[in-house]
C-alpha cells in the first residue's frame, strides 16, 4: 500500500516534469520545425503565393538556381564574407581578451565597456550609420580629402569592391566585442597557476598563448566559429540597409536575395525563395556539423 | 626596503604593459567613435554632416521636430517597446519553465527530447519565414502584437540557458516544499523564480535587446505602417531619394537610445546573456 502511493507521487512528478516543456516543445515544433517542413515542400512547387502548384519538372525551382547568375552571386558574397570577415573577427577578439585578461591592467572595466559597445547598436543602426559615414558626401572622405589622401571624393557604397569591403569592416566593428565577451569569459575560467607552471616550464608568451590559452579554449572557439558562420549565412540588415546590395546586386546576400524574391514588390515567388532557403539551410547544417567533427578530431 | 621594490617591480610591469595600452586605447577609439558620430550628427544639420563636423552642432531641435512631424515616431517607439516587453515576459516565462522542466525531472525520454529541439538553433529565419508568413496571414495575426512574438517565445537557446543555470538549483530546496505540501508548479514559481532572479535578469536583457533589434521577421510580418517598429522606421527614413542625415541619425539615435542605456546600467547582465549557456 505504501509502496503504490509514493510510486505515484513519483509519477505524478514525472507528469509535472513533461506538463513543464510542453508549451515550448510544441511552440518549437509549430513554428520552427513545421515552418521548415513546409518551406521544404514549397520549395517543390511555383506560382503565385495565392495559388501554388506542383512544379513541372519537380525539381524546377532548384534547376532555375543554378541558372540565375544574381543567386550565384550572393552565394559567392555571403561566402566571401565568411571567409574573410570570420577568421579576423575572432583572431582580433581572442587577441584582445587575451590583453584584458591580464592581472596587471590598468582600467581594464573601461576598455571592456569600449569594445563592448557596438553590441548595444541595432543591426539596422549601425548599417545606417557606416552607410552614413561611407556616404559619397560623408565624413571618411571629407577626412581623407583634409588629409590629401585623395584628390575627389570617393563612391564608396557605388563601387563593388569597395562595398564589400565596408560590409566587412562593418561587420568586424559590430561582432569583434560580441565574440570577445565569450572568450573573457572562457579565459577567467583558466587558474592562475596553469599560466605559472607554463611559465616555470619555461614557455614564453606565444608558446604559453598557442600551446595552453587555445587548448583550454576550444570549445568556445568552436562555439563562436559555428555561431559567426551561422549569422554571416543569414546576413540580412546589412546587406539591405548599408548597401541595399548594391551595385547592381554585387554585394547582396542570400537572405536578402531570398527576402527580395518573397516579398518584393510586385513578386511574390514563394516556391523559388523556398528553395533558396532550403540551400541556406544545408549550408548551416553542414558547416556547423564540419566544425564539430574537426573540433571533436583534435583530441 | 621591500616596499621600494614592490613599487619598482610594479613599475617595470606597467612599463612592459604600454604596448597594450596603445593597442587597447587604438581599438576603444574605433569601438567608440561611430557611435560618438551618430550622436553629435543628431545635432547638425544635413549640410554639416556632409562637410564631416565631428563635434557638437546646435539643430537637435531643429532634427527633432522634423522627426516628429515627418514620420510616426512615438507610435514607432511604442510599439516597439509594446512588441518588446510582450516578447520578454512570454519567452521568459516560457522557456524557464521547460528550462526547470528538462533540468529538474530530467530522464532519458526528455534528455533525447531536449537534443531534438537543440537541432532547432539550425534552422534559419530565412527559410521559416515564409510559411510563418503564410501561417500568421491566416491566423489573421499580421500587424498584431501576437503575430510579431509568436514565433519568438520558445527559443533553444533561452531553453538551454535555463536549464544550463538550473544545474546550480538545490534539490533539496525541492523535497522541503514538497513537504511542506507545496504543488509542483508552486514550487516552480515560489522557490525556483526567486532563486534563478540573475538568469532571469540576463535572459531579460537580452530578450528585450532581440525582439527591439528586430528587422527580418517584423518586416515581413509589419505589412502595415501604424505596426511599424523603430528598426523599420530608420531603415524606411533612410530609403528616401534625398536623405537628411541630421534627422536620419536623430531617428537612430532615438532607436538606439533604449539598448544604450540598457547596456550601460545592466552591462553585466548583458554580458552574461550573450553568453548564457556556456559555462
Amino acid at each position: 500500500m505504501k509502496k503504490k502511493k509514493s510510486l505515484s507521487v513519483i509519477t505524478k512528478q514525472k507528469i509535472a516534469g513533461w506538463l513543464f516543456l510542453i508549451i515550448a516543445t510544441a511552440m518549437i515544433i509549430v513554428f520552427s520545425f513545421w515552418p521548415m517542413v513546409s518551406a521544404f515542400t514549397t520549395s517543390f512547387k511555383t506560382g503565385s503565393a495565392a495559388k501554388l502548384k506542383w512544379a513541372n519538372p519537380i525539381t524546377f525551382n532548384y534547376a532555375r538556381m543554378l541558372q540565375d547568375k544574381i543567386f550565384k552571386t550572393s552565394l559567392a558574397n555571403t561566402f566571401l564574407y565568411l571567409v574573410i570577415q570570420v577568421p579576423i573577427m575572432l583572431i582580433l577578439a581572442i587577441f584582445l581578451a587575451q590583453l584584458l585578461n591580464n592581472r596587471d591592467l590598468k582600467f581594464k572595466g573601461f576598455f571592456r565597456t569600449c569594445v563592448f559597445l557596438p553590441c548595444s547598436i541595432s543591426l539596422v543602426s549601425y548599417s545606417l550609420i557606416f552607410k552614413s559615414l561611407f556616404a559619397t558626401q560623408g565624413l571618411i572622405n571629407s577626412i581623407l580629402l583634409k588629409l590629401h589622401i585623395i584628390s575627389d571624393n570617393i563612391n564608396w557604397l557605388g563601387t563593388t569592391g569597395t562595398a564589400r569591403m565596408i560590409i566587412i569592416i562593418a561587420l568586424i566593428w559590430r561582432w569583434t566585442g560580441y565574440n570577445m565577451v565569450f572568450y573573457l569569459a572562457g579565459l577567467q575560467n583558466i587558474e592562475y597557476s596553469v599560466y605559472e607552471a607554463a611559465k616555470i616550464d619555461g614557455a614564453n608568451g606565444w608558446k604559453t598563448f598557442w600551446y595552453v590559452t587555445v587548448p583550454l579554449l576550444r570549445p568556445v572557439i568552436i562555439m563562436t566559429f559555428i555561431m559567426s558562420i551561422n549569422g554571416t549565412l543569414q546576413l540580412f540588415d546589412e546587406s539591405v540597409n548599408l548597401t541595399g546590395g548594391g551595385p547592381a546586386g554585387t554585394t547582396m546576400t542570400m537572405s536578402h536575395y531570398i527576402y527580395n524574391n518573397a516579398f518584393g514588390t510586385g513578386v511574390a515567388n514563394f516556391g523559388y525563395a523556398s528553395a533558396m532557403s532550403f540551400v541556406v539551410f544545408i549550408l548551416v547544417a553542414v558547416l556547423a556539423a564540419i566544425n564539430m567533427k574537426v573540433g571533436d578530431q583534435r583530441d | 626596503m621591500t616596499e621600494n621594490n614592490t613599487k619598482i617591480r610594479g613599475n617595470m610591469i606597467q612599463r612592459r604593459l604600454i604596448p597594450s595600452y596603445i593597442v587597447l586605447i587604438i581599438v576603444s577609439f574605433f569601438s567608440v567613435f561611430p557611435i560618438y558620430w551618430m550622436v553629435t550628427a543628431a545635432t547638425n544639420n544635413t549640410v554639416d554632416v556632409a562637410k564631416g563636423k565631428i563635434f557638437f552642432g546646435t539643430q537637435a531641435l531643429d532634427n527633432f521636430k522634423k522627426l516628429v512631424e515627418g514620420t510616426n515616431l512615438w507610435q514607432s517607439m511604442g510599439n516597439s517597446f509594446k512588441y518588446a516587453l510582450v516578447q520578454t515576459i512570454l519567452c521568459l516565462l516560457v522557456c524557464s519553465l521547460a528550462g526547470y522542466g528538462f533540468e529538474l525531472y530530467h530522464d532519458k525520454g526528455k534528455d533525447l527530447l531536449f537534443t531534438f529541439l537543440l537541432l532547432g538553433m539550425m534552422i534559419p529565419g530565412v527559410a521559416t519565414m515564409i510559411p510563418l508568413f503564410t501561417m500568421m496571414s491566416r491566423m489573421k495575426l499580421l500587424n498584431s502584437v501576437l503575430g510579431f512574438v509568436l514565433p519568438a517565445i520558445a527559443t533553444p537557446f533561452m531553453i538551454m540557458m535555463f536549464r544550463q543555470n538550473s544545474r546550480n538549483f538545490p534539490t533539496d530546496i525541492m523535497e522541503a516544499a514538497r513537504i511542506d505540501g507545496l504543488s509542483e508548479l508552486g514550487i516552480f514559481f515560489r522557490m525556483y523564480m526567486p532563486v534563478m532572479k540573475a538568469t532571469y535578469a540576463a535572459a531579460a536583457v537580452i530578450t528585450f535587446m532581440n525582439a527591439w533589434n528586430s528587422y527580418l521577421w517584423p518586416r515581413v510580418v509589419m505589412t502595415d505602417n501604424k505596426a511599424q517598429t523603430m528598426p523599420i522606421l530608420i531603415a524606411n527614413m533612410a530609403n528616401g531619394y534625398s536623405v537628411d542625415y541630421g534627422m536620419l541619425m536623430m531617428g537612430v539615435l532615438f532607436s538606439t537610445l533604449p539598448t544604450l542605456v540598457i547596456f550601460f546600467v545592466l552591462q553585466k547582465q548583458f554580458a552574461e546573456g550573450i553568453t548564457g549557456s556556456v559555462k
